[in-house]
């Protein structure tokens, strides 16, 4: 006989899980028990939001599914937000959440929360599991669902009574997990070749093509064959946020980041091209600012492993639902030594926006504020180059994106579709446990960091040690930003102050080593001192200038093509500029 | 019934919460199922979800795709109405006094409905028909002042190969 704590524990060993971040509490007690004797690393949180984004860190920086555990009530719905963010990002991950026992469900229980209702749009799939011998089968197809297809988060919802060896309802005699039963679900995998033959055809005859290369091709391992595919054909490739790493920022096609605050090129390939290649990318909004003037001569070849987005946003002109990497190594295949139409005019024209256009910012006057640019640029440099970075959301991210230079895959982890504030700290304690020999900067702004900064707490009792880039600009700089462009410059509570908290002395209350950076000559010996440090986590604040804005922007309601450029690039543009 | 009416069948695992799934992903678009139709199939392990949404065709398509990826829905379908054949059953109460009956009973015999009771001062009467037809009825009753009326919501099969 078994227990459905014992159970459960068993059953997650048995899908390979090395680690879980969680919580414990009243409903998931039962479960805690095992846990001491499991080979499964527990990391102990300080919030369950955390628990979710670490192991959605863990899954990007790996590939392997994240777990996290925490008990019923105001712990599953601190979960939401990471089971959304992971739901909009496809990121591989299993929940564990307590529920009140089985029989007390819809009496308003003592944390009792309606869990599988509430996260019912915020997971891919989830179960309220009622009988304790359905546990190891459950687990299962929880895994297998999260990982297969389109990936995505999966919620398992145990009540106390089942988990509990005090109550009988927990005993079963343990059966193992055989192949899913999921009628409902079979994943397409394997394109179909027709299509694959009449898009093989397209690209070649193209003559502005450009591969929009998405998050997908991370999910589905296929930088390889994204590389392959882009050199066979001598096609540029746009990297979304998304996709930032699956092609080597210094590799010759890589025209770098689309969308919002993409760089010139990038956007302005895809505006002017005759075909968009969408490989396991979705037409985010952010990507195609105005739909109605977005890419408005480009035929789309539209690959996804989800059918749902194929014709989403964009009407596709050849739809191919398949795994992303498996359709490239087909179109690979079927292109083969296909004549290619000359696109020599098309990329020399492609490098001349980049001669004229390359990001710039300008560089601070002696005495002057330091720039969040040039903190970032010496980050990249005076780091290792397989560094893994994460971000939260707002102006620090979109520099990030923008001036590191991802040369691997798996080593740029952000909130990409739900836009989480708070979401680096943590994502980086995840990714740092999965890849424990890899340098792993948190870049966070002050707003940000204020959410999640007590998981540096968990990073430093559970020696994870993680480094904190944080650009302390004393403002919510992104939305100061459009406030400043688009409300007239009325600043309406943005202003956060840079002194309060004092972060240095918060990071050393939290077992870190803290640094403060005020001038541009002390970023180099302070990253220098951070990249030393690895028996615990760093945080470096770095005192930027807060006027700062991020370029280029393509503003709310407007099309790509009026892409705002650094104002000391505009005489540049194309008729003096927008 | 205006083109905006979709009829949409789903074949899906008879399980707990699955009509919430399915109803949330109306419910988040703003659309509003205009009727409803659940019960088993001949294998206990599936229900068969059958409903009527006020859209247009392009949102409506979107929302198939999204009830397609739900783990528990095995199959959807949009009837298309003109290779379907559609039911829609509704029961109906007119107030009628005794020697006032016979042109109900005349227009449940045009209608092929039937008699299901009579009271003091009233009738009940069922109709099974196309969703066109019982709007038909229901209305060519009204003037008799109905006090109680329920539908089921359609339900509907593909026409077989000739």
């Amino acid at each position: 006989m078994t227990n459905g704590g014992d159970a459960l524990i068993r059953s997650l060993e048995l899908e390979g899980v090395e680690i879980m971040f969680g919580l414990p509490g009243g409903a998931i007690l039962p479960v805690y028990d095992p846990i001491i004797t499991s080979s499964i690393r527990h990391v102990l949180v300080r919030h369950e939001q955390g628990a979710g984004h670490m192991a959605q860190g863990y899954a990007h920086a790996t590939g392997k599914p994240g777990v996290a555990i925490v008990t019923s009530g105001p712990a599953a719905t601190n979960m939401v937000t990471p089971l959304l963010d992971a739901y909009m990002d496809s990121v591989p991950m299993v929940c564990i959440t307590g529920q009140v026992a089985y029989s007390a469900i819809g009496t308003d229980a003592f944390q009792e929360a309606d869990t599988t209702g509430i996260t019912m749009s915020a997971t891919k799939h989830n179960f309220l599991v009622s009988d304790a011998a359905d546990i190891p089968q459950t687990i299962h197809e929880a895994f297998h669902i999260a990982t297969t297809g389109r990936p995505g988060p999966v919620l398992v919802d145990l009540p106390k009574n089942i988990v509990n060896p005090a109550d009988p309802s927990s005993h079963f005699e343990w059966v193992e997990p055989t192949a899913p039963d999921l009628p409902g679900y079979n994943p397409t995998v394997e394109p179909d070749l027709d299509l694959i033959r009449e898009a093989a055809a397209m690209i070649s005859a193209a003559k502005r093509p450009v591969l929009y290369a998405g998050g997908g091709i991370l999910k589905a391992r296929g930088a390889d064959a994204l590389r392959e595919l882009a050199e066979l054909v001598g096609i540029p490739v746009v990297t979304t946020l998304m996709a930032r790493g699956a092609l080597p920022d210094s590799h010759e096609l890589n025209l770098g980041m689309p969308g919002m605050h993409g760089n010139y090129t990038a956007v302005m390939s895809m505006q002017e091209a005759d075909l968009l290649v969408a490989l396991g990318s979705r037409f985010d909004d952010r990507v195609t600012g105005k739909l109605d003037g977005f890419a408005p001569d480009a035929k789309i070849i539209h690959v996804d492993i989800d059918p749902a987005e194929l014709g989403k946003v964009r009407r596709a002109d050849i739809g191919i639902q398949a795994d992303v990497r498996l359709a490239m190594e087909a179109l690979i295949s079927a292109i083969g030594s296909t004549n290619q139409a000359d696109r020599s005019a098309w990329r020399s024209h492609l490098s001349g926006y980049q001669e004229k256009f390359p990001l710039v910012y300008e560089d601070s006057a002696p005495g002057d504020a330091l720039k969040p640019q040039f903190v970032l640029e010496r980050l990249r440099d005076g780091s290792p180059e397989d560094t893994i970075v994460t971000s939260g959301v707002g102006q620090h991210q979109m520099w990030a994106s923008q001036h590191w230079n991802f040369e691997h895959p798996y080593t740029w982890i952000n909130s990409g579709g739900l836009g989480t504030m708070g979401f680096s700290i943590p994502a980086a304690i995840g990714a740092k446990a999965g890849m424990p020999d890899r340098t792993v900067w948190a870049v966070d702004g002050d707003g940000c960091f204020q959410m999640t900064a007590q998981e540096l707490v968990t990073a430093s009792m559970e020696r994870i040690p993680i480094k904190v880039a944080l650009l302390n600009n004393g403002y919510l700089g992104m939305v100061k930003q459009w406030q400043e462009m688009f409300y007239d410059e009325r600043y309406s509570e943005v202003y956060l102050s840079p002194d309060l908290p004092d972060y240095k002395m918060w990071a050393e209350a939290m077992g870190c080593h803290a640094i403060r950076v005020e001038s541009p000559e002390e970023v180099d010996a302070a990253i220098a001192e951070a990249n030393e440090v690895n028996d615990r986590p760093v945080v470096v604040e770095f005192r930027t200038d807060p006027r700062e804005k991020v370029f280029p922007m393509v503003a709310a309601g407007a099309t790509n093509s009026e892409l705002m450029v650094d104002p000391s690039q505009t005489d540049k543009l194309p008729g003096g500029g927008h | 019934m205006s083109d905006r009416f979709h009829t949409v069948v789903c074949k899906v695992e008879n399980k707990a919460g699955v009509l919430a799934r399915v109803a949330g992903l109306f419910a988040r678009r703003g659309f509003n199922i205009e009727s409803l139709a659940v019960a088993p199939t001949d294998d206990d392990a599936f229900s068969r979800i059958t409903f009527v949404v006020d859209v247009e065709s392009a949102p409506l398509e979107q929302v198939v795709k999204q009830l397609d990826k739900l783990i528990n829905v095995v199959d959807i379908r949009q009837l298309d109405p003109t290779t379907a054949i559609q039911r829609e059953f509704m029961m109906i109460t007119v107030d009628v006094a005794p020697d006032d009956r016979q042109p109900v009973f005349d227009l449940a015999e045009e209608y092929v409905a039937e008699v299901l009771d009579t009271g003091a001062n009233d009738m009940m009467i069922s109709l099974s028909d196309t969703p066109a037809r019982v709007d038909e009825f229901e209305e060519r009753l009204r003037p008799f002042g109905i006090s109680q009326i329920q539908r089921t919501g359609t339900v509907g099969m593909a026409k077989l190969q000739p």
